[in-house]
């Protein structure tokens, strides 16, 4: 079957999507947009989570046809979705996307071959800076979640953060570092804000 | 495999009436995972996402009506008050990814004896609202469940919606598990106090094949209650009453060993578990006793 749908805000048409294949697969496999890890495929491990309509979902339990006409952000386009955010709804987040993407940010995707820009959003910077990557296969999936909650929460307590990411599993770091990522991220948005 | 996605739910249930063995899909989060590992391959999967008052719910006088896919994180955000006990056990499943997808009707529809939302629906009472070309049903939930994974649908029938009893008195739930997050419970419990009737109402959850109620612990609690005076005097309930209803709970489950945990362990928990909630919401309701006493 056809399947419509927005990626990172430039729409996408793919043929001959099997009727019980994942949006996951469909990303992954069907349209190059490997960020998304396929690990359980069960919706434990949260590596391959996106926001679908602004929300946080595990792709690989959502059905590809599910996604017809809806608005799915990966890794891929964080950092443009995180721009967008910061220029357009300061201070609150653009939940559902719908207001689509600005024409020049959407050119300079074009430009560089649809793997967003070289900038980071701020959550990816701070996983840097913080050392929370590791052999990174889970960090698409932790940043996607971490920076939907400095969207809704910006000032998170560190129970907020552990409920926030308690469906993203990393078997290598022990998830320290990663919860001083969210920490830092937060404090740099709340210096960003005053 | 056909994808059906129909816009309005008159075309779903046409849908379901034209393709009996056509499985609903909403969430996915249990559809989704039995395709992936190649479990199952319906002829049909009808997707319900696309019908809009399925994720609307009504709040009336006496009970909350809930659609079959308003998810559990709704749930948790806009329903504490009126459906406490449904809340809590909401905010136990699995994660924010699935809680964000994942609904009441889909606990229903795959009615695993491990489903969250079953001790909870049990212990408030409710009415699952059926739906087929034919017509609507009420199916009180005591008789929904009819077998490990088996419900009282027929064929045809879709859920619309799911009518839970409003709160009209403290509610706890409580699930045993490996840790907080992504855990299908071992065993859980739900409990209900409805002041209004004087009587209490259980669920118990992933120790028998289906979700069940303690009724025989239930009936004596009701009856010591009563005996006691306990609801108008509101005094802390007696240990020995206490742990003979943890002990007649214990007794309700028929549970098995599998990897979660043995049979005896079960039992086990759910009597902690009932005498647990029992404590939790007597306490509260004393406590609510006694504000409305002081503010009157």
């Amino acid at each position: 079957m056809r399947v419509n749908f927005t990626v990172n805000g430039r729409k996408q048409e793919v043929d001959d999507v099997w009727e019980g294949e994942s949006l996951l697969y469909v990303l992954r496999e069907r349209m190059g947009f490997p960020g998304s890890k396929n690990a359980c495929e069960q919706g434990e491990c949260g590596s391959c989570t996106v926001r679908l309509d602004g929300v946080p979902v595990c792709s690989c339990l959502v059905a590809a046809g599910q996604a017809e006409g809806r608005q799915v952000v990966t890794v891929e386009g964080l950092a443009d979705y995180a721009r967008h955010r910061e220029d357009a709804h300061p201070g609150t987040g653009c939940a559902t996307g719908a207001c689509g993407t600005p024409l020049g940010t959407a050119r300079s995707r074009q430009a560089g071959d649809g793997q967003g820009t070289e900038e980071l959003s701020p959550i990816q910077q701070a996983f840097i800076d913080a050392g929370a990557v590791q052999c990174g296969f889970c960090t698409p999936g932790l940043l996607v979640a971490a920076d939907e909650l400095l969207e809704t929460q910006p000032s998170p307590s560190d129970q907020d953060i552990r409920e926030a990411l308690s469906g993203n599993l990393c078997r290598c770091t022990g998830y320290e570092k990663i919860l001083d990522a969210v920490r830092l991220a937060a404090a740099r948005q709340e210096e960003a804000v005053r | 495999m056909d994808f059906l996605r129909p816009a309005s739910w008159e075309e779903a249930l046409a849908a379901k009436a034209e393709h009996p063995t056509a499985v609903p899909i909403a969430g996915g989060t249990d559809v989704m995972v039995e395709i992936n590992f190649d479990h199952r391959r319906p002829e049909h999967l009808l997707d319900l996402n696309r019908i809009g008052e399925l994720s609307e719910w009504q709040t009336g006088p006496d009970t909350v009506r809930l659609g079959a896919s308003v998810p559990y994180s709704a749930i948790m955000e806009n329903l504490r008050t009126e459906l406490p006990g449904l809340a809590l056990a909401s905010h136990t499943v699995a994660s924010p990814q699935i809680r964000n997808r994942g609904g009441v009707g889909g606990n229903l529809g795959t009615a695993s004896p491990a489903g969250d939302a079953h001790p909870a629906l049990l212990a408030a009472g409710a009415e699952v609202e059926a739906e087929s070309v034919r017509g609507t049903r009420m199916i009180p939930i005591d008789a929904f469940y009819t077998g490990v994974k088996r419900n009282a649908l027929a064929p045809d029938e879709l859920i619309r919606a799911v009518h839970i009893k409003k709160a009209d008195g403290p509610q706890q739930f409580s699930k045993v598990g490996t840790r907080n997050a992504m855990v299908i419970a071992v065993c859980a419990f739900g409990l209900a106090l409805h002041p209004g009737t004087r009587t209490v109402r259980t669920g118990i959850g992933s120790a028998a094949p289906t979700p069940v109620r303690a009724e025989a612990a239930e009936e004596f609690l009701n009856a010591a209650l009563d005996e006691g005076g306990f609801w108008e005097n509101g005094k802390i309930i007696t240990p020995s009453v206490a742990k003979q209803f943890a002990q007649l709970a214990s007794g309700a489950c028929s549970p098995i060993d599998d990897v979660r945990g043995t049979a005896a362990y079960r039992r086990h928990a759910v009597g902690v578990m009932a005498r647990r909630t029992l404590g939790w919401t007597w306490e509260q309701y004393r406590d609510t006793g006694r504000t409305l006493e002081g503010a009157a």
